[in-house]
């Protein structure tokens, strides 16, 4: 359902909000990465999380060796007198073609797949590196500065977080010319995205501000630039990592709902969400079609979501410490 | 407190003032030629002009929203054609009003979205109770992981599993086709059985993790310790003390999520077929058809909105701390 993609990520930041760590030491990248390595569980996620990346970032050596490109069609592939099954059980998976092909048109599935997770890879972490930078810049101005620029930032993030973000999405997507589809969709997820990560920033900025060693800083004549950059931050770095963290897999599933909902990327680019959405009406004679992309989809969000969570209870405890 | 509240109500007809507004200019200025648009795919020049003539597109865009506006409190005229009191728009694709074509279907979506929230609040905040009282045993641990998987399941995703598996692997549910439910209850009850759950599970999950761990927090508190030193029973205690202020910030977020849902669930309404809002809305963005999709943008924002709203009242009415503060 719609209001869920946005919502159910919302949700599960939420979460993190409450017990926000304002200002413990901050936790070591170090002290992060040894937990990761020597949890099981977590290092699995981590290398799906590297393959998919790689998959990403050297799409075109992959298709090579695998012989098909993601907008090549092969009509031998599939049987035209049945409509356009793939020949072959579960859905032409050969040597030929390591996931087979889509029904129809007999468009290479492993092509795709890879073609794909470069769609969703740039698209998820563009939004996330936009709305990181626009909710700490704007959270951190808010409960720094208060008085009128608080009133003016929170108003906006209340106007914006009362919005039911997904259908707002397509509906801004919709009106919108074609244009460049990629960059509307970080647009667009980044505008409805930074007030949940702002409101957080905001909080304990407006705890930390008060703190001693703010005051000290203040006291040894250190500008506010200097205060904001230097001071508080590093305290911050904590919910930030954690946050981002959090976002990207909500990041992905918007991307591949929209999509899914033929208002994101849109066709012959390949996406995954939208490779879902084209397997719909196939899927009681081809379900290989759609569970391939479906799996790569939850995997890559269930790697994001485990390796998130683990992350956030080290900061926590780094901040109970 | 009467005070808080009628503060409260001015800033939600604020807030929705703003969301017309911002719809709208979104609508009507970004698009390159509404006008355009709104006819559809099929459409003549001459069709074209009159829409153009019939909505007051030529007119400054002030005056467009007014007219919008005012056809929402006492309806409008749209050449010919009367469009009665909450007029919301006119679909020049199916000639409908799109208010009309919205309380056909409003109850549909409605039935899918009491039926996830009883679901998931039932599988949700049990399933995380049970968590926090067990904390640490193997049970907590698979239901923690499962609640982990369950959040990263696109409803998508999970709604074409089901039907494969359900409908056409194993055939214990016919395909799906909402009848009314004095009807058939059976039917009724097998055609929505899959979209609750579809919906109910990420929600479920999400419930189950911050059940848990509010009930851990309040377990932690001075004045739980008190109470066991007084010599009451564990059970007694999770009743009277431990469950209010665990589930308090839960209806916080179960009121917007509810509401949120009120607005049609796009995904779940068309992969099954069912015809409320939620599957409109989808079809009208495949056929582009803007008054509709500006309609149900509206009409969602309506229900967060109010959504909020009485989730504040309800906290207030819940929480005696808000009160003392108030």
């Amino acid at each position: 359902m719609t209001a869920t993609i946005g919502g159910t990520s919302t949700a599960l930041v939420e979460e993190v909000g409450t017990p926000a760590p304002a200002g413990g030491p901050p936790t070591s990248t170090r002290r992060i990465l040894t937990t990761i390595t020597r949890d099981k569980g977590a290092l699995a996620c981590v290398l799906f999380l590297a393959i998919v990346v790689l998959m990403a970032v050297a799409a075109p050596l992959i298709t090579k060796l695998s012989g098909w490109g993601p907008y090549q069609f092969d009509s031998a592939a599939i049987n035209s007198d049945l409509g356009g099954v793939p020949h072959g059980a579960l859905g032409g998976i050969s040597g030929k073609h390591w996931f087979g092909v889509e029904p129809q048109n007999g468009r290479d599935i492993f092509a795709r797949i890879v073609y794909g997770a470069r769609v969703s890879i740039t698209i998820s972490l563009s939004a996330t590196l936009l709305t990181g930078v626009l909710g700490v810049v704007l959270g951190m101005l808010a409960g720094f500065y208060r008085g009128w620029v608080d009133q003016v930032i929170s108003r906006l993030m209340d106007f914006l977080m009362a919005f039911p973000a997904l259908i707002f999405m397509i509906a801004i997507l919709s009106s919108l010319p074609a244009g460049n589809r990629p960059v509307l969709l970080v647009v667009v997820i980044s505008a409805f995205g930074w007030p949940y990560l702002a409101r957080v920033i905001r909080g304990q900025t407006m705890t930390l501000a008060n703190r001693e060693f703010v005051e000290a800083a203040r006291a040894s004549g250190a500008k506010d630039v200097q205060v904001v950059f230097r001071e508080i931050l590093p305290n911050l770095r904590g919910s930030i990592i954690v946050m981002t963290t959090l976002a990207i897999p909500g990041y992905i599933g918007t991307e591949a709902g929209l999509s899914f909902l033929g208002v994101g990327v849109s066709p012959p680019t390949a996406s995954w969400g939208q490779m879902i959405s084209s397997s719909v009406s196939w899927y009681s004679v081809d379900p290989m079609f759609f569970a391939i992309p479906g799996a790569f989809l939850f995997l890559t969000v269930l790697s994001l979501t485990v390796l998130g969570d683990k992350i956030r209870s080290v900061v926590d405890q780094g901040a109970a410490a | 407190m009467m005070r808080y509240v009628i503060g409260r109500l001015g800033g939600v007809v604020v807030i929705l003032l703003a969301v017309c507004l911002f719809t709208y200019l979104i609508f009507f200025k970004l698009s390159p030629d509404p006008a355009v648009m709104i006819c559809g795919k099929t459409c003549t020049p001459e069709r074209i002009d009159s829409i153009r003539d019939v909505l007051g597109l030529n007119q400054p865009i002030l005056t467009q929203f007014w007219e919008f506006l005012q056809g929402i409190f006492v309806g409008r005229e749209y050449g010919t054609v009367h469009c009665p009191a909450p007029c919301l728009g006119y679909s020049f694709q199916t000639n409908e009003s799109v208010w009309a074509m919205i309380t056909a279907r409003l109850p549909v979506s409605v039935t899918v979205a009491v039926g996830a929230a009883v679901l998931w609040l039932l599988a949700g905040v049990i399933g995380g109770l049970i968590s926090a009282i067990k904390q640490g045993t193997w049970w907590d641990r698979t239901a923690m992981a499962l609640a982990l998987g369950g959040v990263s399941v696109p409803n998508y995703v999970l709604a074409l599993v089901l039907q494969y598996v359900l409908v056409v692997k194993l055939q214990v549910l016919p395909f799906p086709s909402a009848p009314a439910f004095a009807d058939n209850p059976v039917l009724w009850f097998e055609a929505y059985i899959m979209p609750w759950t579809v919906l109910a599970v990420g929600y479920a999950c999400l419930y189950a993790r911050l059940t848990r761990s509010n009930v851990i927090d309040t377990l932690s508190e001075n004045y739980f310790r008190t109470a066991r030193a007084k010599g009451l029973s564990r059970p007694l205690i999770l009743r009277r003390h431990a469950l209010r202020p665990a589930l308090t910030p839960i209806t916080t977020i179960f009121g917007m999520d509810f509401a949120g849902l009120l607005g049609g669930a796009l995904i779940t309404e068309t992969v099954f077929g069912l015809n409320g809002i939620g599957k409109m809305a989808a079809d009208s963005i495949a056929k582009n058809d803007q008054p509709v999709i500006m309609a149900v943008t509206l009409l969602a924002a309506f229900f967060v909105v109010i959504g909020n709203v009485v989730v504040d009242l309800v906290y207030i009415a819940l929480d005696p701390r808000v009160r003392v503060t108030q």
